[in-house]
């Protein structure tokens, strides 16, 4: 690609999907700030604080007009984290943008073969579930849409990631499992953890795995690299239990015995008075931790924040 | 929060005076590979330790008075699974021999053994016993463990050994081959210990018609009140660890061979048994 390591390469245009969102910025950012990458992002929200030199087309991930950002030809990779999250949208509208969205993006790639493509799934594929191991590898089954139907949707993006893996062998596809993220980001977790008083599961209090939003904006650099191919579990600098996370933060918790926590966030979550779906309880009551090991030995990539400064984060001023 | 805080810190400094010299020490000689938190990997929490230690020092030494013999087959360091019979309705077995390698030997050792897979949809004891040490009986967590050098803690008999009913005691039930293949997979030595005592502790029979009504696998009832095995007698408690054994050959070799190498310790165990009943002279004392 480049002509020797003296001259300045050229700088691989990498598409990034989701860049409007919290976490979509922080990785932009990152990327921006690397002199081996130009950004262009890809996104239906419009981008207002967006830095001049970033080329952001506001288009549905679906539409002929996202075919076009590949079509020119010029694209070395693909960044791909637009994933919808929202549990209030209807089933069907997060299937169509979610799995149809991957789906259409992995189909441009193979056409106008782009040599790179990263895909951000989820540690949370696994599935909180009681008889884990403490440590998941890679190769553990997706389970988490046995219990979970919300998370079918997530579950098939990683499997159509992975089917793309190894039926394009030509292209470096790198699907990342990063465990909960913290940060300024408005995902299930961070917004979790700055609820105050925070609902537990009287008599559950399990090892939970945290990571900085900024290491993942350092995973996706490391999975940029070229070369890189693969599966890989993201974790953060450690584990703890939940009640050491909500101690730290200084928060008071509100135990909750599990058999009224189902039907009572089942009602709050009907009336828009929570926001979290119920069957995400288990994820505070079972263990789901990874085994970072293959990302640290192939990908080289190691979170740098502490263990203090990642659980610290979730309050850091927007 | 400042009244949790209040009697958190009362509580810690109520363990902490109780503990005495001799516990005190042993907690902080332990080997511990901890986070800032406090909080190994696995959920075992420094300060948690203590009050297990307390408690299970209490019933090694004043409730069972138990002798253990062989201490120094304990290694002080690296990996190795201990491997014992299993009886009596209630787990003591494991409490005791996971004292024993605490409060016995120079360097003390943590021993951790295998919880079922229900152990974590209970309240309290989902991640009571996880910060006590105590993991879920996986493979994967027996074989990481392993690798990190940890002492491990195996009842091959499983729920067989535990919930058998007192006619047949110290009569070895069947053994599984897991811990075989783990051994040889690791390349970890097999500690042999026999237990004497445990299987008087809760003398139960096996009341088989009430078993398959709640599909159990077994329904014991012991003959005094609640008459459901919860406390233990306070019978002796004896311990017999065995020279450490060590076994080479493929962990995926067919189900006769390695049942050879489970007869080896299965043997060793027994005649620590027979050696054990033959010296004892009342179950009591």
């Amino acid at each position: 690609m480049s002509s020797g390591e003296q001259v300045a390469p050229r700088r691989r245009k990498v598409v990034v999907t989701g860049i409007a969102g919290r976490l979509g910025r922080v990785v932009a950012r990152a990327l921006h700030h690397d002199p081996r990458f130009v950004i262009v992002g890809l996104d239906r929200r419009p981008f207002p604080e967006k830095p001049k030199d970033i080329v952001h087309h506001q288009v549905d991930l679906r539409s002929k007009k996202a075919r076009e950002v590949f079509r020119a030809g010029d694209i070395d990779a693909l960044v791909h984290m637009g994933m919808m999250h929202d549990p209030r949208a209807t089933a069907a509208e997060l299937y169509s943008w979610n799995v149809g969205g991957t789906s259409r993006l992995l189909e441009y790639c193979a056409t106008y073969e782009i040599p790179k493509v990263v895909v951000l799934s989820s540690a949370n594929v696994y599935g909180p579930r009681p008889e884990n191991p403490q440590f998941l590898t890679e190769e553990a089954p997706l389970l988490a849409a046995q219990r979970f139907p919300a998370m079918r949707d997530l579950v098939e993006i990683d499997h159509l990631a992975s089917t793309f893996f190894w039926k394009a062998r030509d292209i470096e596809t790198v699907i990342l499992r990063p465990v909960h993220i913290l940060g300024r980001v408005h995902n299930a977790p961070s917004n979790y953890l700055r609820l105050d008083p925070i609902p537990m599961l009287l008599g559950f209090d399990p090892m939970v795995q945290v990571i900085h939003e900024r290491d993942i904006a350092e995973a996706v650099t490391c999975a940029l690299t070229p070369g890189a191919r693969g599966i890989y579990n993201i974790v953060g600098p450690g584990e703890v239990p939940l009640s050491v996370i909500v101690r730290e933060l200084g928060r008071r918790t509100l135990p909750v015995p599990h058999p009224i926590a189902r039907p009572l966030y089942a009602m709050a979550f009907r009336l828009g008075l929570s926001g979290y779906p119920v069957a995400e309880l288990d994820f505070i009551r079972y263990v789901c931790m990874v085994d970072g090991a293959r990302a640290e030995h192939e990908l080289g990539f190691r979170a740098r924040a502490t263990l203090r400064e990642t659980i610290r984060a979730v309050d850091d001023p927007a | 929060m400042g009244v949790t805080d209040w009697i958190r810190r009362r509580l810690d400094n109520a363990v902490e005076d109780r503990l005495g010299d001799d516990v005190g020490a042993r907690t902080r000689a332990l080997v511990f590979r901890g986070n800032e938190y406090g909080y190994d990997a696995y959920g075992l929490g420094r300060d948690h330790l203590k009050v297990a230690a307390l408690l299970a020092g209490w019933v090694y030494r004043h409730y069972f008075r138990c002798v253990a013999r062989g201490v120094e087959h304990i290694p002080p360091a690296g990996r190795v699974l201990f491997i014992a019979n299993h009886s009596g309705q209630l787990p003591y077995d494991g409490v005791v021999i996971g004292s024993a390698c605490f409060l016995e030997p120079p360097q003390p050792r943590l021993v951790r053994s295998m919880v079922e897979h229900f152990v974590p949809t209970v309240p309290f004891a989902s991640y009571l016993l996880q910060r006590w040490g105590q993991i879920t009986g996986t493979p994967e967590n027996c074989r990481r463990l392993l690798e990190e050098d940890e002492a491990i803690l195996v009842f091959p008999e499983g729920a067989r050994g535990i919930s058998k009913p007192f006619s047949r005691r110290y009569q070895l039930q069947p053994f599984g081959l897991g811990f075989m293949r783990l051994a040889l997979e690791t390349h970890t030595p097999i500690v042999p210990v026999a237990v004497i005592g445990a299987e008087e502790q809760a003398p139960a029979v096996n009341v088989k018609p009430l078993a398959r009504l709640l599909g159990a696998p077994s329904f014991p009832v012991v003959p005094y009140p609640p008459f459901v095995p919860l406390l233990p007698l306070p019978v002796k408690y004896r311990l017999y660890f065995g020279e450490p054994m060590t076994f080479s050959g493929d962990p995926d070799d067919d189900d006769e061979v390695l049942e050879e190498k489970v007869r080896a310790v299965k043997h060793r165990i027994e005649s620590m048994i027979h050696l054990g009943l033959r010296e004892r002279k009342h179950v009591f004392w």
